[in-house]
């Protein structure tokens, strides 16, 4: 099978030409079907390669191939390789697979899409790109696709790019914002890599784990710290989230997709990809598990304000990309990737969900103008409600094993700070999940227009949620901590993890329990019931609504303190320091030679000439050197 | 089993000027246009025959042509061909064609001429790439400056006059300087012969002096910050099919004089003003991307982003390791594509709105769609997405700089977030938003049609090509700067010539430069 392993890429690059080249031919749903084809065709190759890997004894379950050499000078090189092991088949199998139900799901959502040729294309090509990114054997190729899924973003952000609104501004710019600020972050994982192979002399992962432990401290903290720029780019943690909210701008089937299940999950990869190197510096992976769960703190502090339900979900994922990331640099890598996996079918389900709700009500998303939608699509209310229970750690559904593995073994590394931190946002995630279905589904209807043309979606757009509903309740039973059969599969890839011991995971998973109910209860109370008590709680915090209300400024700080310096020291040089000051010494040596209109004349009548005259002079200046040195 | 051509190299660099010749007698614009086309395809069809002949592995010139020119000073017509001038050739011969196929599509005024010159002008970059001897190298330099002084002054934009006087005299006057600087290299070490210059080991103080008149001629050329005002305003106001050779050509003249003349020939100054160029080159990538933000007109936005661009292949020349040059080489040909691709699109907008502000358009995207798809590709090229071709050659210059001095490659990759910072700013005025002027609606503007596409295409082929396999390309390159860089001692370590620099300082040293100059 792994002859085949091409097959992976083949199947979405041949979709994405077929789409660019006959696409204005076909109609949208065979446009939507040879798209939707083309990934869960590379769907299958990435189950037969599972299937395939499975059969090998643990130990051999690293299989490289290179395809060709992709640039070599003197000692450097670097070859185009795929490295099949159980990290990056779980990525592809969670790439595929949620990529190809949102891509059905598309069909439906983008019925009424007259572009939707260009769509289908950019999904595609999302899609093998993504692969790259994951499949890759070095940080080159990695890159490639890293990239790669920056530029699918960056046009699936801004696929309607001549539309404004007061949420979103321009939707181009949110995409030229996030293609910018994740290209900081990437200048970053370059200066990485050069420092990699300047001090390693390969940019092959499997190479740079052998010497990893040779190199000097100094150097492994400036790679680490620098690769820590890039997954925060890419993963929307701080200080680099600030393109994600904006990307909410995109189509809603893409917002699951990239900026949900799959592209920013790339930062969390590459880390426990990269987790040796993680392990050798614990200052820095003290950092970022930091990083990670500030930034998992305040982005839930901010989704609970939202009133765009898009935006909720938005604040959400940098939210749990902060759990991510802090356990896979706190010595949890594979439930790190755990919760990768388990986020990607409820946060899928939770946008699809909300699309869903867009599609019905003709693009209203604000929670204020939405309520009672139960009644009118109960296949949606259901599943979107599975979805937030997933989210929120309700026990027995993934995303409550997932948030439990992440915070035991937080717990278990000592990180008590960090795991307190965590349970706290833990309670906030609960809130917030409740209060976006409660808001959207429950109640009363608040603008009866909305409510009245509501409708249940058709089929094709609610049978994916049905699906991933499914896997959200269920995936999470395949690494209970009584059986990490998830954790073991990655192990290969991720190194053993410790198992945390019984007494304190039960503490953890009796903790987790009592906070998502109190959150759920809490959001009952409030949102449903409006009970008075909740309101005293909220008031608690009313000191804090300018900073939410604001973002907690980091926006404005990034606008006062890069943007506007930097444009205007642009806009110096571009109309005071480049024509006055450096063009105008030239022009004033030219006057000072000769006058300027008169250099015209001469040049327009005699260039050869004066071309002559200067060779002459210089042999004569040469020649006086020669006699008069020698 | 290929052919052999004899002469080769002298049928591909004076076919042109046959056809220059040609086209001037022949009668009818007609016939003068598909003569022009049909020339200068012939000789990029001839050129190919350097890649099917290459003999791989091999580090010395090939194709070698060597008869004598003038004998009492023992200047020598010599052509030859190697992996770092090889590609450059194979570009000129392709950019050739297609810019002579834009302007047959888009000039009406004094076609004749205009095809002359640009026929002429390829004989002299061709010659410039080619020669062996540094007074043919000279003559062809110089041959090539009055071509463009030519397209520019009188097929130009409303400042043309300006603008032309100002490249002839700017680059002229530097290159005045060569003249003496070629005349100190040949009473000094008594020979013209470009490949035998390279391990001359000239005495300290000559190497000073030659070194910094050769670097200034090409740094105009290149050109490097501060010297490159002429830039903008040559083209902005050139032609597009000027534009085109300007960039796509032209500019890498000074890169390649530089790497063919002033490193190896003054490998002991090079080595010790290395970190000066260094400097130049880095802030032009940054000036240059922040000035190029600011820009209204097209044209200048991309002039300026060539300042950036040159300032990396500066960069990975000054690297001095074979990652760097290397990658510098391909760089000169993948600027050469992209920015060439990126005039030649401004070029084909210029031509249906007859304005390059970026203000005049917005919302191009839905009348235009095809031409904003190429349009993305080649930004992309330029703003170096891996994938596409500009990525190799950024990430080996920065790759090599990083262990020549971090700091520069540290700095150059602030560069490459402000690419993609001013390609994106005007690719987001031109094609996204809504239609403001109904010129810019369906109804009155036109999608790029078949020929036009022809134009393109084989860049963009090529982007991908070099992007994904840029081995077929470094096989030939490697061979020839790894010779050179084992070939100078000064150039494979930097640090460990420090010392010897140290000695042998600017002023004081000669006495010392002297003895080694004696061996």
């Amino acid at each position: 099978m792994f002859d085949y392993a091409w097959l992976l890429f083949a199947f979405p690059a041949l979709g994405a030409l077929i789409i660019l080249f006959l696409g204005p031919w076909l109609s949208q749903k065979i446009v939507g079907w040879i798209a939707s084809l083309a990934v869960l065709s590379a769907f299958g190759v990435a189950l037969a390669l599972f299937a395939s890997l499975y059969a090998l004894p643990e130990e051999a379950r690293s299989i490289t191939i290179t395809y060709w050499e992709w640039m070599t000078i003197a000692n450097f090189s670097v070859p185009a390789a795929v490295l099949i092991d159980p990290l990056s088949i779980m990525m592809a199998i969670v790439v595929t697979g949620v990529g190809g139900l949102i891509h059905i799901y598309s069909i439906g959502y983008m019925d009424h899409e007259p572009r939707y040729q260009r769509f289908f294309f950019y999904l595609n090509f999302f899609i093998l790109a993504m692969l790259i990114l994951v499949m890759s054997n070095n940080f080159l190729g990695t890159f490639v696709g890293w990239e790669g899924v920056g530029l699918a973003s960056y046009l699936l952000i801004g696929f309607w790019f001549a539309k404004r609104d007061d949420q979103y501004g321009w939707y181009a710019d949110a995409g030229k914002k996030a293609f910018l600020v994740n290209r900081i972050g990437d200048a970053a994982y370059l200066l990485a890599m050069f420092i990699i192979w300047s001090s390693v002399g390969s940019l092959t992962y499997a190479v740079v784990e052998e010497t990893a432990a040779l190199l000097p401290t100094t150097t492994l903290v400036f790679i680490t710290l620098l690769l820590l720029f890039a997954v925060s780019g890419k993963s929307a943690q701080f200080p680099l989230y600030v393109w994600l909210p904006e990307a909410m701008a995109g189509p809603t089937p893409v917002s699951a997709l990239i900026h949900a299940a799959t592209m920013v999950t790339a930062g969390v990869y590459l880390i426990v990809r990269t987790g040796h190197l993680w392990d050798l510096t614990p200052i820095v992976a003290q950092t970022v598990g930091w990083i990670g769960i500030l930034t998992a703190f305040f982005a839930a502090t901010l989704a609970i304000v939202q009133v765009d339900l898009k935006k909720i979900l938005a604040y959400s994922t940098i939210s749990q990309l902060g759990y991510m990331v802090a356990a896979a640099a706190v010595g949890a890598p594979g439930s790190a990737i755990f919760i990768l996996v388990a986020h990607a079918f409820f946060k899928a389900l939770l946008f699809l969900g909300a699309g869903s709700v867009m599609h019905a009500t003709d693009g209203v998303i604000d929670v204020r103008r939405l309520g009672g939608l139960r009644h009118k699509m109960p296949q949606t209310y259901i599943t979107f409600l599975i979805g937030a229970m997933a989210l929120g750690g309700i026990p027995l559904l993934s995303g409550f094993w997932a948030k439990d593995a992440v915070l035991a073994g937080i717990a278990a590394d000592g990180a008590f700070l960090i795991y307190s931190v965590g349970v706290v946002t833990a309670l906030l995630t609960a809130i917030y999940s409740f209060r976006a279905v409660f808001l959207t589904f429950n109640g009363k209807p608040r603008d009866m227009h909305v409510y009245e043309h509501a409708h249940e979606n058709k089929l094709i757009m609610v049978g994916p949620l049905w699906i991933l509903a499914f896997f959200s309740i269920t995936i999470g039973w395949f690494n209970t901590p009584f059986a990490l059969a998830m954790e073991e599969f990655l192990s290969a890839s991720t190194g053993h993890q410790e198992h945390v011991g019984l007494f304190l995971e039960l503490v953890v998973v009796t903790i987790s329990t009592i906070v998502s109910l109190f959150g759920l209860l809490y959001a009952w109370a409030r949102y449903i019931r409006g009970e008075h008590w909740t309101l005293t709680l909220a008031s608690w915090f009313a000191w804090l609504q300018p900073a939410l209300d604001n973002k907690w400024y980091v926006d404005r700080v990034y606008d006062a303190v890069i943007v506007r310096p930097l444009a205007a020291v642009a806009g110096w040089f571009a109309r005071v320091f480049d024509p006055k000051v450096i063009d105008g010494a030239v022009n004033a040596v030219g006057d000072v030679t000769v006058d300027a209109g008169e250099a015209v004349r001469k040049l327009q009548n005699g260039a050869i000439p004066t071309y002559a005259f200067s060779i002459f002079l210089g042999v004569v200046v040469v020649l006086i050197y020669f006699i008069f040195a020698g | 089993m290929a052919l052999s051509i004899p002469y080769l190299l002298s049928i591909i660099t004076f076919l042109p000027l046959l056809g220059a010749l040609l086209v001037l007698v022949v009668p009818g614009d007609s016939a003068k246009k598909w003569l022009a086309f049909g020339v200068s395809l012939v000789t990029f069809v001839v050129s190919l025959a350097l890649l099917l002949n290459w003999q791989d592995g091999m580090a010395e010139m090939q194709f070698v042509e060597d008869v004598s020119w003038f004998a009492p000073l023992s200047i020598r017509y010599a052509l030859g061909v190697d992996g770092i001038s090889l590609f450059l050739v194979l570009l000129t011969t392709l950019l050739m064609p297609i810019a002579i196929y834009f302007s047959n599509l888009f000039v009406h005024d004094r076609i004749g001429p205009y095809l002359a010159l640009m026929l002429l002008l390829e004989t002299a970059m061709i010659g410039v790439f080619l020669a062996l001897d540094l007074v043919l190298f000279f003559v062809f330099f110089e041959a090539s400056l009055i071509p463009m002084y030519f397209l520019i002054g009188q097929w130009g934009g409303q400042n043309r006059v300006y603008a032309a006087v100002k490249f002839f005299v700017y680059t002229f006057a530097a290159s005045a300087l060569m003249v003496v600087a070629i005349l100190l290299v040949y009473f000094s070490a008594g020979t013209f012969d470009i490949v035998a210059l390279q391990g001359a080991q000239l005495p300290q103080t000559i190497q000073m002096w030659g070194f910094i008149a050769f670097a200034l001629a090409f740094a105009v050329k290149t050109p490097l910050f501060p010297f490159h005002t002429w830039l903008p305003d040559a083209h902005v106001q050139a032609p597009t099919a000027g534009s085109i050779i300007l960039a796509g050509v032209l500019l890498k003249m000074g890169t390649y004089g530089y790497l063919r003349l002033a490193m190896p020939i003054f490998p002991d100054a090079a080595a010790q003003l290395g970190p000066v160029v260094a400097t130049l080159a880095v802030i032009g990538i940054l000036y240059g991307a922040l000035v190029a933000v600011m820009q209204k007109d097209v044209k200048s936005l991309v002039a300026y982003s060539s300042v950036a661009h040159l300032g990396y292949v500066m960069l990975g020349l000054v690297a001095m390791n074979a990652v760097g040059i290397s990658g510098a080489v391909l760089q000169m040909v993948n600027h050469g594509l992209s920015t060439g691709a990126l005039f030649l699109m401004v070029g084909l907008l210029y031509e249906r709105r007859h304005t390059r502000m970026l203000d005049d358009f917005g919302g191009l995207w839905h009348s235009i769609p095809v031409y904003c798809g190429f349009f993305l590709v080649v930004a992309m090229s330029s703003a170096g997405l891996p994938g596409l071709n500009g990525f190799v050659g950024e990430f080996t210059i920065m790759l090599g700089a990083y262990n020549y001095m971090p700091i520069f490659a540290v700095l150059a990759a602030v560069g490459v977030i402000l690419a993609a910072w001013y390609l994106l700013t005007a690719y987001r005025k031109m094609a996204q938003g809504e239609i403001t002027k109904p010129e810019n609606d369906k109804a009155h503007l036109k999608d790029m049609n078949f020929k036009e596409v022809a134009m393109v295409l084989p860049l963009v082929l090529l982007f991908f090509f070099i992007g994904l396999f840029p081995n077929y390309f470094f096989d030939k390159i490697n061979p020839s700067v790894e010779a050179m860089v084992g070939a100078t001692p000064a150039i494979v370590a930097p640090h460990a010539s420090d010392a010897a620099a140290d000695d042998a300082t600017f002023t004081g040293g000669s006495s010392q430069s002297a003895d080694k100059g004696g061996h």
